[in-house]
């Protein structure tokens, strides 16, 4: 697997859009009590977990899914999806690469060679497909380093204690609609330790992959990292192009003790739907949080979302230990018919805790493009600090990008700055750029990678190149 | 250099030039005056290439080339240069990196040499001497936040950078204060060769008591109503354009 492959390079066309024939083992659609228990004793699962799930579960009938967002979808009937589908022959890892040679030319057009062998240097990754893991790669580098990096499920049976105590800990079940409806239904995700002290030697990743066409997706991500710990994760997500929408309800839990700092980069760029008449495509509901648990510990999260039919999505902080620091940079572009409402909430409970937020929405064609966002100071959270960026830009005039900041302070030494800014990516830059001499491709390269400097940065080195290639070929039918 | 016959151009489907004729010879600098509405800057545009603008009609031949079939990049790459009077901004790219893209874009066109990053930091430093602008320019974001004289400065060095067989500038006056244009127009003076051609599109006279013109031309309502030698810009000076209406009204 090569760092190209972890996103989809896709113009107008999803050239990740196929997919692939594996015999499955699926359970009925619908769910039920049943189905809860049936996934657990599938997964063979300590009895605890049962437990959380079951309540999970109940919590779950109770509520209403949240429709305060700026995106409109028809209702989703829960009892026409199926909730467990797992390969029974597992794939080996090099049939990842074994992909569509639609993508392979893609690749050539783009001058990247392709290399089936080659895997990401440096990088370790584990693969997800439909709702089971399917591997990990450089185990044992980690293993020597004392980071485990491995299924939530392989997790569950051999760290019970860690699972019981952080599972729940900073998404709690009853969080909302989906962080429920996860919690009661997960089926794989990825769980990543690292020991006290311990700066992880490599980049750690997951690579999502949705195949199935009825299958919702659950992961459960959870990484903890201990006192002192340093650790990088990069998620990487893609599926295949059908007609029908499939949801994809991830929950992702951050705990940094002392000293600690977690880094969280996501590329998302799952089918997006038909372009034109907006059919199909992945709804991107994801609760993501972060608990800076201890004194002087960092969370910080970079997103580039590119794909789905429609995404909810706020990963967020919270700052409990003094002196600790939240961090969102975000890229968010929407084109064709697709709907985004994402942002951040930084909770400021520690004293001197300080959050950045840096968020860039980019929205070309029919798309709506919302940031929503809260920044929360209580009362004992003296010297807190915020900055927030929030920078629209427009390509073509039949697109919206909204702002809705929320801003709670209830403590009188604190600091919080917003700026917003909007702007349009028009025939007049690009003409600009051409008169020059310069090809509308690295034009529109240029003026997108400018506006969304300030977030690509912040992504693994490896990876940020990747980004700023996909950005323009999301863009390159909605320009010129 | 450069040949324009009967050119006419519309945007919206309003016709803007109509039956425009142009010759410039390579040493020769040409100065377009003419009132608001002439369509003065719709020909600096129509000739880089605007895909707003439409040609209806007439034919153009940039060295030997026929120069409404090629792509505004093209136009480029063959040395064509555009000033604009009101340059767009960019946030996010510096001056530099728009510089040393643009740059090493037409070296590949032309089958020459891209330059390194060092390479070109040495030659973006003798251009910016040479048109007296500021090292700090060349961090700055393109055009984003500069003053309208910064902006047409950022034009000059730009020039001075690509070293254009023919340069149309238009309304590089504009928004100028007089130490301001005599930079500008030492600039331009300097960067004047005999293999040149330069366009001067202009309001008024002022400029070209520092850029001397071998030709100016009149222009209104979409053509040439008049020509002659750098003494007409004295005299438009004086009576304005409006007696020139006079004959183009008995004309019709």
């Amino acid at each position: 697997m090569t760092a190209e492959m972890m996103f989809s390079r896709s113009s107008s066309e999803y050239k990740y859009g196929f997919s692939t024939d594996v015999e499955t083992d699926t359970l009925p659609k619908g769910l039920n009590e049943e189905i809860v228990r049936a996934i657990s004793a599938k997964k063979e699962e300590p009895p605890y977990l049962l437990e959380f799930r079951l309540k999970a579960y109940r919590k779950w009938l109770e509520m209403a899914p949240p429709h305060w967002a700026n995106v409109n979808y028809p209702e989703i009937n829960y009892q026409d999806i199926c909730y467990y589908s797992a390969p029974k022959k597992k794939p080996t890892l090099d049939s990842l690469s074994d992909v569509d040679p639609e993508v392979l030319r893609t690749f050539e057009r783009l001058g990247i060679p392709v290399d089936e062998q080659k895997r990401l240097t440096n990088v370790a990754v584990d693969m997800v497909f439909d709702s089971v893991s399917i591997g990990t790669t450089f185990k044992k580098k980690l293993e020597d380093a004392g980071v485990v990096l491995c299924s939530i499920s392989e997790a569950i049976k051999r760290f019970p204690e860690l699972i019981e105590k952080y599972l729940g800990s900073v998404v709690p079940i009853g969080d909302n609609f989906f962080a429920a409806l996860n919690s009661a239904v997960f089926t794989d995700g990825s769980f990543v330790y690292v020991p006290k002290g311990v700066h992880c030697p490599m980049e750690v990743s997951t690579y999502f992959r949705i195949n199935d066409k009825e299958t919702g997706q659950f992961e459960r991500t959870l990484i903890i990292a201990e006192e002192g710990s340093f650790v990088s994760y990069l998620e990487g997500c893609t599926a295949p192009a059908y007609d029908n929408n499939q949801l994809h309800a991830a929950v992702v839990e951050l705990v940094a003790l002392d000293n600690a700092q977690i880094k969280y980069a996501t590329v998302q760029n799952w089918y997006s739907g038909h372009p034109e008449t907006g059919q199909g495509g992945i709804f991107n509901f994801v609760t993501k949080r972060g608990r800076c648990a201890g004194v002087n510990s960092k969370i910080s999260w970079t997103q580039v979302e590119v794909g789905a039919a429609i995404t909810w999505k706020y990963p967020s902080v919270i700052l409990q230990g003094d002196n600790s620091v939240g961090e969102f940079y975000s890229v968010a572009l929407t084109n064709g018919r697709m709907q985004a409402d994402t942002g951040t909430k930084m909770i400021h409970l520690g004293k001197n805790t300080r959050s950045t937020i840096v968020s860039k929405g980019i929205s070309a064609d029919f798309s709506h493009n919302s940031y929503r966002g809260l920044v929360k100071v209580v009362p004992r959270a003296s010297g807190a600090r915020n900055y927030t960026q929030c920078d629209s830009m427009l390509v073509g005039d039949k697109c919206s990008a909204n702002t809705f900041p929320y801003i709670e302070v209830g403590n009188a030494t604190s600091q919080v700055e917003h700026e917003a800014s909007t702007s349009k990516l028009n025939e007049e830059q690009l003409f600009y750029f051409m008169s020059r001499g310069i090809s509308q491709e690295d034009a529109v390269n240029m003026i997108v990678n400018g506006f969304c400097k300030e977030v690509i940065r912040e992504l693994p080195l490896e990876f940020a190149a990747e980004a700023q290639k996909l950005l323009t070929l999301k863009l390159e039918n909605s320009v010129g | 250099m450069i040949e324009i016959k009967d050119l006419c151009a519309a945007i919206d489907g309003k016709a803007i030039l109509k039956g425009f004729n142009l010759k410039v010879n390579a040493g020769e600098i040409h100065a377009i005056m003419g009132p608001n509405g002439a369509g003065k800057s719709t020909l600096a545009k129509v000739l880089a290439g605007h895909p707003s603008y439409e040609v209806t009609s007439g034919s153009v031949l940039f060295k030997g080339k026929n120069l409404l079939e090629l792509a505004p990049e093209e136009r480029a790459h063959l040395g064509l240069f555009m000033s604009f009077q009101y340059p767009v901004e960019i946030p996010g790219v510096s001056n530099v990196q728009f510089l040393r893209t643009a740059y090493n874009a037409n070296c590949k066109a032309r089958g020459q040499q891209e330059v390194s990053v060092e390479d070109f930091e040495k030659l973006l430093a003798k251009k910016m001497a040479l048109v007296e602008v500021k090292t700090e320019f060349k961090d700055r974001n393109l055009n984003e936040g500069f003053s309208g004289g910064e902006k047409k400065r950022n034009e000059i060095l730009q020039m001075a950078v690509l070293e254009p067989s023919l340069a149309i500038l238009d309304e590089t006056d504009s928004g100028l204060d007089i130490d301001a244009m005599r930079i500008v127009a030492a600039g331009v003076n300097h960067l004047m060769n005999p293999d040149m051609g330069l366009l001067l599109i202009t309001h008024y006279q002022r400029l070209l008591d520092y850029i001397k013109p071998d030709f100016v031309h009149v222009m209104l309502d979409g053509k040439i109503v008049q020509s002659g030698g750098p003494e007409m810009a004295l005299q438009l000076e004086e009576k304005g354009y409006d007696w020139l209406n006079e004959p183009s009204k008995e004309g019709t």
